[in-house]
């Protein structure tokens, strides 16, 4: 594309004025983002709307059925468990995920020497590739008494623990893992805001008399909130829409325990030998979309409040 | 308001919401770090101070309970960011029943450097290993030229339909992944005009990449900071789009290439579901695809040695650019403004 001349010739469809004032360059540069955007963003985009309301197997001819695949979906026996499974997905992940970068970061940016190795060390999983990760953490989380991760346990008297082999457990070892694998990111965001924040706000409470802590409570952290209140809608965002973990760690065993929206999703599309109902993983695709936007809108209407003190 | 979330490390919030925050002007101006406390270096450098004050470090107590905490920090990191890691490499070199029976013994029976050989030759990662350098080479081309052309068209040259092109463009930022995952694969069995299923060709790969808004965004706001004037000087000189383009704006331009750059060699080493939809042929699918696969049918140390292997390209990667990784990662919080 890039080793296209300016053209001269003029075309049909726009006056020869038109191309001597550059409209046709300029369009010419902006020809693959349109046809890219176009073919592989925006016509997908309308197509999971119509493709919602239609029936298509690829087999037989795409017909209209209304709201039928998403009655279909809703009574889905199956969505009820998954629709739980996210949440808890979503809610361990606040709770692993959430407090760590920030007290990781806050204690971070007060290192003075090597603060470079300590930001590689801290973001390193994340370079790792996410599909190693979950490959190697299966591994750790061997569920028998010589596992890796049992022996750690062995050695401070802990039993060894069932990991994923156990509905109970199984939640739990994936929150971990992907928090492992997260962190990282979240930890280099928060330093860059961390060292944003002005150093005369500091100065100033200490001239109140603060101690460290003060200055953590009512300096550092109301600096943050503008990126903590935004990692944190990020994280619900990205958590609702987790299938890499279940998928690969157990794909959604065992009984289901693990099944989550994105997984169900994906198997009412491709994990179907009659052919993909890809009506009914379309109309879950858009619930689920429609549902992250209510909850974003009404999230940021909530917390502008707080954020523009 | 939602997002996609397919940019690792790198969320993006809606550019409305930089100005809401507070930040005058909204600037987030790569060249000088978010323009909003100018007088503080990168994120990596060292601060004149943070919340310690050098009062307080006088004080012995807070002294040592600091180095304390640093040093406690500093072991909790190597155990958890670079243990598992360590724990891999020693596994990979390491007997099936030895990583079986004693997991975390350091070799309690040799070491056997045959695991990485028959990896990589026997169980073919070495296919594997170039395929994931196509899918990434090509997904970095096709995303570096559909921003750059986009970006400068929607910056410099401005065209009237060019606010909707961008307001299209950021519209996509708030519609998740999962919508487009089953009428993309429709499209890549079926693409206009073209008549044939791009299915197991590296294009289903390729193609996508490019819609990513994150970039455009990125690199037209690069763009409309760059100095207006000197536009305005190469026109004068006679200099035509394509000249300005090529000879003076992306030779400006290196930070947010390498930005831009590292994204997306990083998104196309990690992605797994959609290369896994498309690329169905063991012998054209990169490494993520393919190493869930070998999982059941090769022995615990070869699969190690592969694991291994797949680790070590996007490791040494980040060793020697570690400043662009970290910068590029601290991006996402700077837009955040």
């Amino acid at each position: 594309m890039s080793t296209l001349q300016r053209p001269a010739a003029p075309t049909r469809r726009s006056p020869v004025s038109w191309v001597r004032r550059g409209g046709l360059s300029t369009l010419l540069f902006m020809l693959p983002l349109l046809v890219i955007f176009g073919v592989f963003s925006w016509k997908p985009i309308v197509e999971a709307v119509v493709m919602s309301l239609q029936k298509t197997n690829l087999v037989s001819p795409a017909a209209f059925v209304g709201l039928d695949n998403y009655v279909r979906v809703l009574s889905d026996p199956q969505l009820g468990q998954a629709v739980l499974n996210t949440v808890y997905f979503a809610l361990l992940a606040l709770l692993f995920g959430y407090p760590v970068p920030l007290v990781v970061a806050v204690l971070m940016s007060e290192v003075k020497r090597m603060r470079g190795l300590y930001s590689a060390l801290a973001y390193l999983p994340v370079v790792v590739p996410p599909v190693v990760a979950v490959l190697l953490w299966k591994v750790f989380y061997n569920a028998d008494p010589n596992g890796p991760f049992n022996t750690v346990l062995s050695w401070v008297g802990i039993p060894p623990q069932p990991w994923l082999q156990s509905a109970a457990s199984a939640m739990p070892s994936l929150v971990l893992e992907a928090t492992w694998a997260g962190a990282g990111g979240t930890i280099i965001i928060y330093l860059a805001a961390l060292t944003a924040v002005n150093p005369d706000l500091y100065d100033a409470a200490e001239i109140d008399g603060a101690g460290i802590w003060k200055k953590v409570r009512h300096v550092t952290l109301p600096q943050l909130r503008p990126v903590l209140l935004i990692t944190f809608i990020l994280q619900i965002i990205g958590t609702a829409q987790v299938f890499l973990e279940p998928f690969l760690f157990t794909n959604g065993g065992p009984a289901n325990s693990t099944t989550t929206v994105l997984l169900l999703i994906y198997r009412y599309a491709f994990q179907n030998s009659l052919g993909g109902n890809y009506g009914a993983a379309t109309a879950l695709s858009v619930l689920l979309a429609v549902f992250l936007a209510g909850f974003s809108l009404l999230y940021f209407r909530l917390t502008r409040s707080w954020s523009s003190e | 308001m939602t997002t996609t979330i397919d940019f690792p490390g790198a969320p993006l919030a809606p550019p409305g919401e930089t100005t809401a925050d507070g930040a005058p002007g909204g600037d987030p101006g790569l060249g000088r770090r978010a323009g909003r406390r100018p007088r503080r270096g990168g994120a990596g450098q060292a601060s004149d101070r943070g919340i310690v004050s050098l009062a307080d470090w006088r004080k012995p107590s807070i002294r040592r309970t600091t180095r304390a905490i640093h040093a406690t920090l500093l072991v909790l990191l190597v155990v958890a960011g670079l243990g598992p890691l360590l724990w891999l490499l020693k596994a990979s070199i390491t007997p099936t029943q030895d990583t079986l029976r004693t997991p975390m013994a350091i070799f309690p029976n040799g070491v056997d450097w045959q695991n990485l050989v028959t990896a990589w030759t026997t169980i073919h990662i070495d296919v594997q290993f170039m395929n994931t350098v196509i899918v990434a080479a090509g997904a970095w081309a096709v995303q570096l030229i559909v921003a750059t052309t986009g970006g400068f068209a929607l910056s410099v040259l401005r065209p009237r339909y060019g606010r909707i092109v961008y307001g299209l463009v950021l519209a996509t930022l708030f519609v998740p992944a999962v919508v487009l995952l089953v009428p993309l694969y429709l499209t890549i069995l079926n693409p206009p005009l073209i008549g044939t299923s791009l299915l197991n060709t590296y294009w289903a790969v390729w193609l996508p990449a490019g819609a990513s808004a994150f970039n455009v965004v990125l690199v037209k706001r690069f763009f409309d900071n760059l100095p207006g004037e000197i536009f305005e000087a190469a026109r004068m000189d006679g200099a035509g789009s394509f000249r300005l383009f090529w000879s003076v704006v992306l030779p400006m331009s290196r930070p947010i290439l390498g930005v831009v750059s590292v994204f997306a060699i990083i998104a196309a080493w990690k992605d797994y579901l959609w290369p896994m939809l498309v690329l169905t042929l063991p012998a054209i699918q990169p490494l993520s695809v393919r190493l869930p696969a070998l999982q059941q049918t090769i022995e615990l140390d070869v699969y190690l040695a592969a694991l291994a292997i797949s680790t070590v390209i996007p490791i040494a990667l980040f060793v020697v650019f570690q400043r662009l990784f970290l910068r590029s990662a601290g991006l996402g919080g700077a837009i955040k403004g």
